[in-house]
């Protein structure tokens, strides 16, 4: 992390407390490791009336196989930030690399799973997980087995040929997770793409998210505003504050691999999500 | 149930509440049954004379008599063929436009502004203009036709176009899709059900142009028939040319949304 998320750190009173880190691990992997440097980064939309700056200063890397979440209230910029990694949007100043490469629009390498639904609601299951792979020229039997192991790792074999107005929210995300993975992207960016779901569906696809992101050793950038979803699947939290939006603090969760639902009875993960709810009050 | 507890019966008429098919069609048949009564009702009664209104077995042994001729099949032909060329060359040429416009900016203003324009001069007033450039021949009717539905159909596409929600368009780029593969793969297959819609509904103004093209200098199709028949003041006959080319409306109008169905089970 820069110096100026450090500061913002600091102004807010954060830097006695003893969870907060330097972040070293990624400022040392920034030469070499990192996937996605964030450098710098300030949004500033500007209309004929008004400018509204949606987000200043932000300097972040994410390394590769990790598990980063961004928390942050609704509306300090998260969709945001996350649409620049992934090319849909331009910073107004600094930029944003992949692998040492500034990004410029959106590519196969930054597959995304978005909020809403967003399945191609014409294909099938199968033809939407297959849909990257098939427009990067792979034969049909490799495609074929490809999905079928994307349909058995997110247990929907037998909706292969469901359209997707036949699933429920939460199969149409795995579907929407299956599809972006199967592409083999190198980074996963994930905006609040459980947030539509209820509470134990949302519990569930937390659990096979996890479940995939160990056995595939994927890079995860993921976004969302619940706190224990935060602590639950990430290996770093970086917490946004409002108006600007802009990086408050950061946080690394020191649990255990292959955590399962009783990891949020663990002491640590009570005490994390004790200090992040007392941080997002303010 | 609670003894004591009184099942309410549901409401009949619930907004938007589906009700059972044979039910559908049996409402149905009655609106039609209602007008034929009331047609019936007035034409035998004696209060309309029936040189204005002639009673309805009378429209329906003229149909009979009509459709048992091979002439009268001729103007049926001649007159779906008008309609399907004009038609055709509609959507030939305005779904592509109209997809484009709806597409990039840069041929929006291009194209919309130019059909908005065009649009609001109406159709017919195009028909003196047609005959010095096209004659009487077939190519004024068809030409008529096309430009009685081209631009409205130009801007209906544009506008479906740009209804495709932008996150399916986000998330093929995500995916690796060009700009090309995502319209492609994405914006036009996205359109289809609708287009479809679009379609029914400018089929409908084209059989209307139809008859606007026939009632002026032609010697053959069904405006034709009716023009003829009013020469004469044979109502029958012109009852029997506005039946059948409501007839003709309806089961395109049904085979395409029958399609719709078939080919689109997803939307
Ligand atoms: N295209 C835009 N034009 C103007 N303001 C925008 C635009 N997109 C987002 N914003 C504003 O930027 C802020 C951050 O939005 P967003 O990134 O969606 O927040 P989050 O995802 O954290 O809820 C919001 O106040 C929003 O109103
Ligand atoms: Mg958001």
């Amino acid at each position: 992390m820069s110096q100026a998320a450090r500061r913002s750190i600091q102004d807010m009173g954060f830097e006695d407390k003893a969870s907060i880190k330097e972040a070293a691990r990624p400022v040392q992997q920034s030469a070499t490791r990192a996937r996605i440097e964030i450098q710098g980064v300030h949004k500033r939309y500007v209309s004929r009336k008004s400018t509204f700056e949606a987000l200043r200063d932000i300097n972040l890397s994410l390394g590769s196989n990790e598990f980063l979440t961004i928390l942050g209230p609704s509306g300090c910029g998260k969709s945001t930030l996350l649409r620049m990694v992934a090319g849909l949007d331009e910073p107004t100043e600094g930029q944003l690399l992949i692998d040492g490469e500034e990004i410029h629009g959106p590519g196969a390498d930054r597959g995304m799973v978005f909020q809403g639904y967003t399945l191609f609601p014409w294909l099938t299951v199968r033809e939407n997980i297959e849909y990257g792979p098939k427009l990067q020229g792979m034969p049909t039997l490799e495609r074929r087995s490809l999905s079928n192991h994307w349909l058995s790792v997110i247990r929907l074999e037998q909706f292969a040929q469901a359209y997707p107005k036949q699933l429920s929210g939460g199969m149409k995300q795995r579907v929407a997770i299956a599809r972006a993975l199967a592409n083999r992207p190198k980074v996963l960016l994930m905006d609040e793409p459980f947030g539509a779901l209820d509470a134990q569906t949302k519990q569930e696809m937390q659990e096979m998210l996890l479940e995939v992101w160990e056995r595939e050793k994927t890079t995860v950038l993921f976004i969302t505003h619940d706190i224990d979803e935060a602590i639950f699947l990430s290996q770093r939290i970086v917490v946004m504050g409002t108006g600007p939006g802009h990086l408050a603090a950061e946080y690394e969760v020191k649990l255990p691999e292959g955590r399962t639902a009783d990891v949020r009875e663990h002491p640590d993960f009570l005490a994390l999500k004790r200090e992040l709810s007392h941080l997002l009050k303010h | 149930m609670e003894p004591g507890v009184k099942k309410r019966a549901p409401q009949r008429l619930q907004i938007y509440k589906a009700i059972h098919p044979q039910a559908f069609l049996l409402t149905a048949i009655s609106s039609f049954v209602l007008l034929i009564g009331v047609w019936l009702l007035l034409s035998t009664s004696g209060v309309v004379n029936p040189i204005f209104l002639p009673p309805p077995q009378a429209v329906l042994t003229e149909l009979f008599v009509q459709l048992g001729s091979s002439e009268y099949w001729g103007h049926i032909g001649i007159s779906v063929f008008r309609v399907f060329s004009g038609f055709a060359l509609a959507c030939a040429i305005g779904i592509p436009l109209g997809i484009l416009a709806g597409t990039f900016k840069y041929s929006e203003a291009f194209i919309e502004p130019l059909m908005e324009f065009i649009r609001y001069m109406p159709a017919v007033a195009f028909i003196p203009l047609i005959m010095v450039w096209a004659g009487i021949g077939e190519s004024s009717k068809i030409l008529l036709i096309f430009i009685g539905c081209f631009f409205q159909l130009v801007l209906m596409v544009a506008d479906l176009t740009r209804r495709v929600p932008h996150d399916l368009l986000h998330a093929s780029f995500t995916l690796g899709a060009s700009r090309w593969q995502a319209i492609d793969s994405v914006l036009i297959k996205a359109i289809r059900p609708q287009l479809m819609h679009t379609l029914r509904l400018i089929l409908g103004w084209a059989w209307t142009y139809l008859v606007v093209a026939e009632l002026v200098a032609v010697n053959s199709g069904l405006g034709y028939t009716i023009m003829k028949a009013q020469r004469f003041l044979n109502t029958e006959q012109i009852f029997v040319g506005l039946i059948v080319i409501g007839l003709l409306g309806l089961i395109t109008d049904r085979i395409m949304a029958y399609l719709n169905k078939r080919m689109f089970p997803w939307a």
